[in-house]
């Protein structure tokens, strides 16, 4: 790509432009933007939870118990909250993932019909709103099957869950399709010389050196994921976020808002903070100097 | 046209396919006001956005260093922090201090506007700023040298360049905006997702609503995408880029 670049018939343009249009088109193969957390972030978020704490504090009457001891309160229950967070988000990615590599496969085929296909499912569901396709899963799946005169139910974070997978799915797809198709077509005939037939190639050449350049998009594409399942409290799950919103209404004191808002986004940060720190490093790592 | 609406009538008789924004008067002025609110929405925030980020680009290349700090600042904010949370923090938040005497003074369409071109602007910000980046002092410098001002300069030669630049970052962002809007949903602004729900829940058609809401979206979105990416090729600076 910067190869490309280099000798490029306008060299006026600085690099700031390669860089935009190099950013501009990961983002497209990626189908998310990079998060870019920093310490700083963290430090900030910290500040806005102690003058949070400190507006609460001023406007809270001198009988009521003290916001420390009302945020300590809620704490376990806010916990509860975000394991529900965490395992929707591993559960989504997971199967995401799976099926992901499945359709990213698919939209290499050499049939035309399977690849059409992928092609389309890969669009459809990435060009559809995230929300969309949550209230799709959650409207739709019925609340309990029955397997052979067994019912099971399906809670309704099951459903969130299905409906946040879809999406990673699209997006994990692409970054597949995307990943196969950098490595250099001299690998394939490298390996079609040394009479690897297709399904060989692809496992057990081309598959492997994708993962180095799938991981950083994979890691990203996670964080990302983990803070779209508050998108889970607009459909009523019992998440971090409604549980939030639940103890605010039950605390009915104005000032707590920016100091719980911000107690929440200090939890999301300090669980993805080392995500993104490690998938800025790991590109670092892995870049592809061509 | 009535035979069109009759057809969908006998649809729902002859299949159980209850397509009611068609057939139904009072279901498709909501559904079309609905669909039209989710447009308007998307072009203000767009309109909104862009201003937002040629205002925040100007300002981090000015020389004041309280303004880029403050401009710096809401960008990291905005970026890394999800949409919905912002969303909250506007309406719930600020919202419920500017209360006036007769109810809110700014509606939730308003803070969802608001919300959503803060958001999409702290994208914008760093897109333009690139652009203008990536145009070297020389081009300036050679337009001056040809008697152009220096406002001319910036509207004639420096920013068109930029802007050309800046297109395929920015519409990656665009389309991630018209995507964001349904999340107005949340604080009740009457868009698709929000009429559709009332309507699924009055007519109990909500498989079929469901299909029509996505592929409304999947059109809305793809044409949109369609257009930038055709637009973009038009424009694209001959030689630059992939």
């Amino acid at each position: 790509m910067s190869g490309k670049a280099r000798g490029t018939v306008l060299p006026v343009i600085l690099p700031a432009g390669e860089r935009l249009a190099r950013a501009a088109m990961r983002e497209r193969s990626d189908g998310t933007h990079r998060l870019r957390l920093r310490g700083s972030h963290g430090w900030a978020l910290l500040g806005a939870f102690v003058l949070g704490c400190g507006i609460a504090q001023a406007q809270s009457q001198p009988e009521s118990p003290s916001i420390l001891d009302t945020l300590w309160k809620w704490t376990p229950l806010l916990a509860r909250g975000f394991v529900f967070n965490l395992a929707i988000s591993f559960i989504a990615m997971a199967i995401g993932t799976v099926t992901g590599l499945f359709l990213g496969f698919a939209q290499i085929s050499l049939l035309p019909p399977v690849r059409k296909g992928a092609w389309f499912a890969t669009h459809f569901f990435r060009n559809a709103p995230w929300l969309v396709l949550l209230f799709y899963c959650m409207f739709l799946l019925p609340f309990q099957v029955s397997v052979l005169g067994v019912t099971i139910p399906i809670p309704d974070w099951t459903k969130a869950t299905l409906g946040l997978a879809l999406p990673v799915m699209a997006n994990v797809s692409e970054i597949a399709r995307g990943a196969v198709q950098s490595i250099p077509t001299t690998q394939w005939e490298a390996a079609g010389s040394l009479a690897f037939n297709r399904r060989q190639t692809l496992w057990m050449i081309i598959f492997p050196q994708c993962i180095k350049r799938m991981l950083p998009p994979w890691m990203n594409l996670y964080a990302i994921l983990t803070m779209a399942t508050v998108l889970a409290s607009i459909v009523g799950v019992n998440e971090m976020m409604t549980l939030t919103q639940r103890a605010l209404s039950a605390e009915n004191r104005p000032g707590l808002l920016l100091a719980f808002y911000s107690y929440v986004l200090l939890w999301f940060f300090v669980y993805c903070y080392p995500i993104a720190r490690w998938t800025v490093r790991l590109e670092a790592r892995y870049a592809v100097d061509q | 046209m009535q035979l069109v609406w009759d057809w969908f009538r006998w649809l729902n008789d002859a299949t159980g396919i209850n397509l009611t924004i068609f057939y139904d008067a009072f279901d498709r002025g909501r559904f079309a006001s609905g669909f039209w609110m989710t447009v308007k929405l998307s072009a203000v925030c767009i309109v909104a956005s862009m201003v937002i980020g040629v205002v925040g680009a100007w300002i981090q290349g000015s020389r004041f260093r309280v303004a880029r700090t403050i401009v710096y600042w809401y960008i990291q904010a905005f970026r890394n922090t999800p949409p919905l949370v912002q969303l909250y923090f506007f309406y719930f938040g600020l919202g419920a201090l500017l209360t006036g005497v007769g109810g809110p003074l700014v509606t939730n369409v308003m803070w969802a506007i608001v919300s959503l071109s803060f958001f999409a602007g702290a994208f914008n910000v760093e897109i333009f700023r690139a652009g203008v980046e990536a145009v070297p002092r020389t081009t300036l410098e050679a337009a001056e040298s040809l008697g152009f001002s220096r406002l001319q300069a910036y509207v004639r030669v420096v920013l068109p360049l930029a802007f050309r630049i800046s297109l395929p970052a920015l519409n990656n962002n665009l389309v991630n905006l018209v995507k964001t809007t349904t999340l107005a949903y949340a604080i009740a602004v009457p868009e698709m997702l929000y009429v559709s729900s009332q309507i699924w829940s009055d007519e109990l058609n909500v498989p079929v609503m469901m299909n029509v809401l996505l592929v409304c979206y999947f059109v809305l979105v793809g044409v949109l995408v369609y257009l930038m990416h055709r637009w973009e090729r038009a424009i694209r600076v001959p030689g630059f880029g992939v």
